[in-house]
Parts: C-alpha cells; sequence; structure tokens
C-alpha cells in the first residue's frame, strides 16, 4: 500500500547552515513513528517541510498522495496536527474552537456539530463544552489540540511534541488516547524527546541528530542493535574512582556523567559481586532502554 | 525585516475556505460587538460635533456648506481609514503574532495567502460598519437628505479596503505593537491633516497640495464629500482607480512580506 507520508532526501538550509541533511522515511498506514532527537536535530524543521510551511531545498515530500509543497493545502485536509505550543482561540469556548476549526476545512456546522460531542467524550472535556479557553489548565489545553486534531477525522496525524510540559497524569492520559486512535487505524507521526513515550508508543522511530538520521527501526531493534543488553549505574562517593579501577575493567564500555557511572555489559555478574562485596557504593542494574541507545547515539553533551 | 526571497513574490493562491477565516473575525466581533461599536462611533462622533458646531459657530460657511457638514463628510472617510488600519494593524498583528491564530490556520487547510486575503476583507467590513455609523448620524441630524449618501457604503468598503491593505504592509514587517507609532505619526496623521478632512485642501500652500493630490485618503474624500451634499462626485471613475491601485499594490506587497516573515 502507498505510504501516507514519503520523504526522499530531504535539505533544507538556513544561510550556511544546513538543518536538515538528508532526511529520508516512509510511513504505513496504521502506524506510529517518532522522531526522536535532542533540541535542534531538526524534528520540528522536518514536520513543518511536511506541513509545507517551508520549502526544501532539495528532495521530495508526498503526503496523502500529493506532492508538498505544491499541493500541500489539498494534502493538509487528510491531516491532523497537534503543535507544539498551543494555538487555541482564546476569544473562544471549547465547542467554539471545534466548530470554527471544523469550518477550515470545509465542513458544514452540521457535520462538525455532529461530532463535538464524540471529540470532547475522547478529550475528556465531555463537561467543559461551554468553557472559555483561559479556564482550562494545560493538560486539559493539550487534549482539546488533540481533539482540533482530529475535527476533520484525519487520516495521519502530526504531533509536535505532544507530552511536553504536562505532568504525570496528564501524560498517560494523552498515552492512552494516542494508543486508541493507533487501534482506530490512524496514522501518527510524533516528535518527542521522551524516551519513554517513543518505547511505549511508536512501531518504529527514527533518532535524528543534527539533521540526520542517525539510526531508524523499532525500539526493540534500535536496543539490540546499538548497545549492550545490561545497565549498571552507579553513584555517590568513590563511584568515579570505582569506575576508572573496576567499572571500566570489567564491562564493555563505560561512561562518567557528573558523579554517575553507566556500565554497559552483557555480563553483569561480575561487575554485581565486586559492588555487592564493597557494600560502600549506590547502585542500580537495569535493562538498556532507549535512553541508552539515544545518549550513546547523540552524546551526553548539552544541546542548547 | 528581511529581503524577499524570488519565491515570495510568486502571485497570490487563493482558496475559497478564506470566507471561513473572515467568519472567524466576525464571530469574535459579534461577542464583542457593543463596545466594538460604541468605540467605532462615540469617538469620531464626539470630534465631529465638538468641532463642527463649537468651531463651526465661529465660521462662515465652508465651500458653501455649513462647517459641520463639510467635517462630516471628512470624519466619514477619516473614520473608515482609521478602523481598518487599527483593526489591520494591532488586531491582525496580535492574531498573527501573540495568540498564534494565523499559525493554527496555517496548519488547516488554508494558506497565507487565504489569511491575508481574509484579514484585508475583514478589515474593510469594519470600516464599512465605522462608515455607516457616520453615516446614520448625519441622517439623524439631519446634515444630508440626498439617496445618494448610500453610495457612501460601498465607498467606504472599498477605501477600508485600501487602507487595510497598505496597514497588512505594516503588520508584516514590525516586530513589536510598538512600531505602529511610526505608522501613525509618519503616514496617518500627516494624511489626516493634507487631505482634507478639517479643512479645505486648497488652504494649504501649492507643494502640500500636489502631495495631497497623490494620497489615497484624498481620493476617498474626493468621493464622499459630494455624495453628502447631495452630489454626484466629479471624475469618480479616476478616484475610485487610485484607490484600487494602492489597495492592489499595497495587498501583494502586503502578501510578498508576510510570506518571507512567516514561510521559513
Amino acid at each position: 500500500m502507498e505510504a501516507l507520508l514519503d520523504i526522499h532526501d530531504l535539505r533544507k538550509s538556513y544561510g550556511s547552515t544546513e538543518v536538515i541533511r538528508g532526511i529520508s522515511l516512509a510511513l504505513a498506514r496504521g502506524e506510529c513513528y517518532g522522531l526522536l532527537g535532542p533540541n535542534g536535530a531538526g524534528k520540528t524543521t522536518t514536520l513543518r517541510l511536511c506541513l509545507g510551511l517551508t520549502d526544501p531545498d532539495a528532495g521530495t515530500i508526498t503526503l496523502a498522495g500529493l506532492p508538498v509543497p505544491r499541493a500541500a493545502r489539498e494534502a493538509r485536509l487528510r491531516l491532523g496536527v497537534v503543535p507544539q505550543m498551543d494555538s487555541l482561540d482564546p476569544d473562544f469556548t471549547v465547542t467554539e474552537n471545534l466548530v470554527v476549526y471544523g469550518r477550515y476545512f470545509g465542513l458544514a456546522d452540521r457535520t462538525i456539530r455532529a461530532r463535538v460531542p464524540e471529540l470532547l467524550e475522547f478529550a475528556g472535556l465531555g463537561n467543559k463544552a461551554q468553557a472559555p479557553i483561559p479556564s482550562l489548565s494545560g493538560g486539559m489545553k493539550r487534549r482539546l489540540s488533540l481533539a482540533r486534531a482530529l475535527v476533520n477525522d484525519p487520516d495521519i496525524v502530526f504531533l509536535d511534541e505532544p507530552t511536553t510540559g504536562l505532568d504525570p497524569q496528564a501524560r498517560h492520559l494523552i498515552w492512552e488516547r494516542l494508543k486508541q486512535l493507533l487501534g482506530q487505524g490512524k496514522t501518527l507521526l510524533l516528535t518527542t524527546h521522551f524516551m519513554d513515550e517513543a518505547e511505549r508508543l511508536c512501531d518504529r522511530l527514527s533518532v535524528m541528530d543534527a539533521g540526520r538520521i542517525v539510526a531508524s527501526g523499532s525500539p526493540r531493534e534500535l536496543i539490540d542493535d546499538h548497545i549492550e543488553p545490561e545497565v549498571i549505574e552507579v553513584y555517590g562517593d568513590g563511584a568515579a574512582e570505582w569506575g576508572d579501577e573496576v567499572g571500566r575493567r570489567l564491562s564493555d564500555r563505560c561512561e562518567r556523567t557528573g558523579e554517575t557511572v553507566f556500565c554497559y555489559t552483557r555480563a553483569a555478574r561480575p561487575l554485581m559481586q565486586d559492588l555487592e562485596s564493597r557494600g560502600s557504593l549506590k547502585y542500580l542494574h537495569r535493562p538498556a532502554n532507549l535512553e541508552d541507545v539515544f545518549l550513546k547515539l547523540t552524546g551526553r553533551d548539552l544541546r542548547d | 525585516m528581511r529581503i524577499p526571497r524570488r519565491k515570495d513574490w510568486r502571485p497570490p493562491r487563493v482558496s475559497i475556505r478564506f470566507v471561513h477565516v473572515w467568519r472567524r473575525n466576525f464571530l469574535v466581533w459579534r461577542k464583542l460587538a457593543f463596545t466594538s461599536v460604541l468605540g467605532n462611533l462615540a469617538d469620531p462622533m464626539m470630534y465631529m460635533l465638538g468641532l463642527g458646531f463649537g468651531l463651526g459657530a465661529l465660521m462662515p460657511e465652508v465651500n458653501g456648506t455649513r462647517y459641520i457638514v463639510f467635517l462630516a463628510a471628512g470624519t466619514v472617510a477619516y473614520s473608515t481609514m482609521n478602523s481598518a488600519t487599527f483593526e489591520a494593524l494591532y488586531s491582525a498583528f496580535s492574531r498573527m503574532q501573540i495568540q498564534k491564530t494565523w499559525e493554527a490556520i496555517m496548519i488547516a487547510p488554508l494558506d497565507l495567502d487565504d489569511i491575508v486575503l481574509a484579514e484585508a476583507l475583514w478589515a474593510a467590513t469594519k470600516a464599512t460598519l465605522s462608515g455607516a455609523a457616520i453615516l446614520v448620524i448625519i441622517w439623524v441630524l439631519g446634515l444630508s437628505h440626498s439617496a445618494l449618501t448610500l453610495w457612501i457604503l460601498p465607498i467606504a468598503f472599498l477605501a477600508g479596503l485600501t487602507f487595510a491593505c497598505l496597514a497588512l504592509v505594516m503588520n508584516a514587517i514590525s516586530p513589536s505593537y510598538d512600531f505602529f507609532l511610526y505608522y501613525f505619526t509618519l503616514v496617518m496623521t500627516p494624511m489626516t491633516l493634507l487631505c482634507g478632512v478639517f479643512f479645505p485642501v486648497d488652504q494649504l500652500p501649492q507643494a502640500l497640495q500636489a502631495i495631497s493630490v497623490a494620497l489615497p485618503l484624498y481620493h476617498a474624500i474626493a468621493l464622499v464629500r459630494p455624495l453628502v451634499a447631495g452630489a454626484i462626485p466629479g471624475a469618480p471613475l479616476l478616484h475610485v482607480a487610485v484607490l484600487i491601485a494602492y489597495g492592489v499594490a499595497g495587498f501583494y506587497l502586503a502578501l510578498v512580506l508576510s510570506r518571507r516573515r512567516l514561510l521559513v
């Protein structure tokens, strides 16, 4: 089946800085695809290019079967977008926001109003239909943004860091709703820098860094392919010295960030025995996760 | 302000769905209509009545009419211009920059071209309401009884569209609200004083009269004033053509500069 979004060798420069350096990816119908990357990796620029809000210097984009940017306006008829910053209309109530937005898609008021209760129910805003926007919490606003993105019953939804700035309860609710959408057969493209979010939701994902895709695959594949299966984190007084003397010798790879030593290994036993015999160091033994892959691929330096 | 790129100069491409952006602004206005109408009406009306009766009492007739009638015609054009300009500067800027309304619309199946057109038409709509409000005062006070004054409504819409397009150029290059003060001080105020709102243009030195003729407000007033007096304006097509020319040029430039600003 034709991909809902197909990007080939996309490039974009601002002045002399090339911010997107040859990105290709294709989204299959019904999957959740994640774009992961540190700040400035080019995730949001990639989304803007796919929306036709800015023109690529080179490469092709096909969205819902139409060429972007040339036919971007028509392609967006089949698309929903949850932007990073909420852009709800503060002058309108919750319901008015949905009705006015639905009109932009050429939908009749009758059609939109018939959908509103279902959308509000989905967003957990059933009792907020007439509420003014300034009275909503951050989580409610984000859920309304999600409902707004669904007003045209889209085939594919872009979500740009959908849970950034939300508390854990609100994040879990958004995740649950996104899973429901996947259950309905919607295709999702998600940018995030939360690894647990990507690991939970994404069927496939690409790790981006400095405008390139540095690795792609399912979360499991990325962990299996790029990193040792077990991690021991050692922290507190004496951790650094222990890392230099023992950790480095007994693990496949040993990294230090501040006071914490990360030992990546295929065989944790010797390390554990050493740590247990000392009894003075604090440590945590856990399976490797996507965050470990991410940090290995994009480095531990701050990006801002 | 950044220099427009080659692609920013492409001709406008509009979807008929732009009307829903106009409707969005109309729906907001309807919620605040009372305050808005009060603002449209009260301020220009006080000037018109205060100056018209106060100053008018000290004056003989101006160009063969009572001063208040002379001023009323100028006020229609002035209040139309002001209303379009305020809407296309402050209100459009807050929708573009502060509330991110434009951003939300551009991720729906509408383009910036649709938004700029809708904003211009919406500001023209508000300008027409302002012109109409002054016209009602003119009728109520019996300053004019001519049915020809009904022509003022389409003229107010056209002039409103022209001034809205010019203001949208400023909107596209403005870093903040404060920037608009330049436009008022350097463009709007001189234009108001040069174009015959408060006194006949022929009172000005020759050189200033020449400038006056080149400004859009002059031509709006040249259409409105005879109609208030119950006469058909001279060379109406010329005045209409000047307003259209300013409007088309302003719209295109506003579009190019808005693209440069937002489609990056």
